[in-house]
């Protein structure tokens, strides 16, 4: 197996690796991050879910020593990133929501110029690039160069980059964004690699299942504040229901409910009229359907499935994550 | 072990600006490959030389020098192309190429993400864009030399003024381009570059200029590189010539600054 990737933090039990209470950031009149609070422990696997412009990728800059606070406190390994900014970047590893790769280089350049940065140099750089290369399985295009390369492949150079300087913290903002599924489901399968091998891992996403597969512990986000936290299996104990029964109704059935799904308390706790199709948030799918075709209800199909974080969502917001 | 925190103590972090040097590796790792990139900025001001200098300098024979002793045209010429040989490699880079990192390529986010500070980035950048310009102004030299346009030894200062001349208008350059928001506005650097290369008595001695003009001419920051370049070469040399280097001096550190802020004020919102 290759080296560990990563610093492994050696007490669990030490301090919040992150600790931020009414961390806020505004720009100009506009408030980006509203007065949060969150605790990130070594060995944690954190996300932050919301959808665009919930102030998920503010608060992963001002984590990142890249963008200062405009209120509260912000504590990143203990220290203080007004004064410990540089400090503090020597011992993070940042997946940027657009890649910003050197183009002019070539793959294991833009490793070996990273190290740099981080004052590593010589034999040790060439080591550590070729073992991430390995990880990230990009050593065979070692020599190419970056531009030809397919955004997935682009995305494991730079979370390769990221992990040049052992960091203690990876932060990833939306590390799967616009890939296509092969790709997505390789970079999970890496970033699960790095996670079972206890690194620290805070990511963003408006990706549901990312966010279920990924994270150990999450908060959502939704204009500015957090409306939750939890674990995803938490989270969906406490805000929705263990089933729900989409029906997708005929074309020319769109019409409003008229009741129809009325009284069905309490095998049915909620209903949700989204455009294109009626959610049941029950406990028992199967018996669900019977009620509704009882009362001849006829849908063109009708889905029983496990409630996601996509439910959560729509039930602390009343909106969908993608819109 | 009982240290609460899991801060790694080892690492050894360098001063601020250090970080620089990082900067310039990763040019020259770059232009490794596209080294005839390099290669083409040093032939300009040597057409310029030949097309002029030679050319022309046959009609003019010679004229006055700084001593009021007349010298031949090309004497006259050549260190003030080799100014503007530096002026034009630093501008090269310090424009466009920055355009290009911080615009598209977003390379100083990147950097940013590192203990590297903007101070490093613009430290670095200029670094490399007045090696570039010296690079040019050493060729140039060269070809003075093998064509007999050296006339003192002092001319061997003439690399530390090439130096000079890259840092101060490496740092303006890179300052400037700091604001420009599109492609189209660099169409604004000709419009800087080309008065600047023509009348900073370059090709005709400041006495020619009407008085009025003269003293914008001494405004001018190729002006002074030129006059340091030929009092250099031709021996000239007094205290006068310390004013030369305070005013590029003093150009490229306020360019210097002037960057930093504004990398701050473009990256770390």
């Amino acid at each position: 197996m290759a080296a560990v990737p990563f610093a492994p933090v050696s007490h669990p039990s030490a301090a919040s690796l992150i600790s931020a209470r009414g961390l806020t950031k505004r720009f100009g009149d506009f408030t980006a991050v509203d007065a949060i609070d969150f605790d990130v422990a070594p060995g944690e696997s954190f996300g932050f879910l919301g959808p665009n412009g919930a102030g998920k990728t503010s608060t992963m800059r001002m984590i990142g020593c890249v963008s200062p606070i405009s209120g509260g406190t912000l504590r990143v390994l203990g220290l203080d990133p007004a004064a410990d900014g540089r400090r503090i970047r020597a011992q993070l590893g940042v997946v940027p929501q657009q890649d910003n790769l050197d183009t002019e280089l070539t793959v294991r350049e833009n490793l070996l110029i990273y190290a740099r940065y981080f004052e590593i140099g010589g034999p040790d750089a060439r080591r550590r690039a070729d073992e991430l290369l390995e990880f990230v399985q990009l050593a065979d295009r070692a020599e190419s160069e970056v531009e030809p390369l397919s955004g997935g492949l682009k995305r494991r150079l730079t979370i390769a980059r990221a992990l040049i300087n052992e960091p203690t913290l990876i932060l990833l903002d939306e590390p799967t964004t616009g890939l296509d599924p092969q790709a997505r489901h390789l970079l999970w399968e890496r970033l699960y690699q790095l996670k079972r091998r206890g690194a620290t891992l805070v990511l963003t996403t408006h990706y549901m299942d990312e966010a279920e597969q990924l994270c150990d512990r999450l908060v959502v986000m939704d204009q500015a504040k957090i409306v939750a936290e939890g674990s995803p299996r938490e989270l969906i104990e406490r805000h929705v229901t263990r089933e729900v029964l989409e029906l997708r109704l005929p074309a020319d059935d769109q019409a409003p409910l008229d009741g129809r799904f009325d009284g069905l308390e309490p095998l049915v706790e909620r209903v949700e009229q989204r455009p294109d199709r009626v959610l049941l948030y029950t406990s028992d799918g199967e018996a669900a359907v019977e009620r509704i075709h009882e009362r001849g209800v006829r849908p063109e199909s009708a889905l029983i499935r496990r409630a996601s974080l996509e439910d959560v969502f729509l039930r602390l917001t009343g909106r969908t994550l993608v819109d | 072990m009982t240290a609460p925190a899991p801060i790694r103590d080892f690492l050894v972090l360098p001063l601020p600006g250090m970080g620089a040097r990082h900067l310039i590796e990763r040019s020259v790792l770059v232009y490794r490959r596209i080294w005839l990139v390099l290669v083409s900025g040093f032939f300009e001001p040597l057409f310029y030389l030949l097309g002029i200098g030679f050319g022309l300098g046959a009609m003019v024979g010679s004229l006055p020098g700084p001593d009021g002793q007349p010298i031949p045209y090309q004497l006259f010429v050549a260190p003030a192309l080799m100014a503007t040989s530096a002026m034009n490699g630093a501008i090269y880079d310090s424009t466009f190429n920055i355009f290009f990192k911080l615009n598209f390529q977003r390379t100083y986010e990147g950097v940013l993400a590192t203990p590297l500070g903007v101070v490093d980035v613009a430290i670095g950048e200029i670094a490399w864009a007045l090696i570039r310009g010296t690079l040019y102004a050493i060729g140039f030299f060269v070809v003075m030399f093998v064509l007999g346009l050296v006339a003192s030894p002092w001319a061997v200062l003439t690399i530390p003024a090439a130096m000079l001349i890259g840092f101060a208008f490496a740092a303006v350059g890179m300052a400037a381009t700091t604001w420009m928001r599109k492609i189209q506005d660099f169409d604004l650097l000709a419009l800087v570059q080309i008065p600047l290369f023509l009348f900073s008595a370059t090709f005709f001695p400041l006495s020619t200029y009407p008085a009025e003009l003269q003293t914008i001419v001494q405004l001018s920051p190729l002006y002074h590189g030129v006059e340091l370049m030929r009092d250099l070469t031709l021996g000239h040399v007094g205290p006068w010539l310390l004013v030369h280097v305070a005013y590029l001096a003093a150009l490229g550190a306020l360019g210097l600054l002037v960057c930093s802020r504004r990398l701050g004020r473009l990256l770390l919102k």
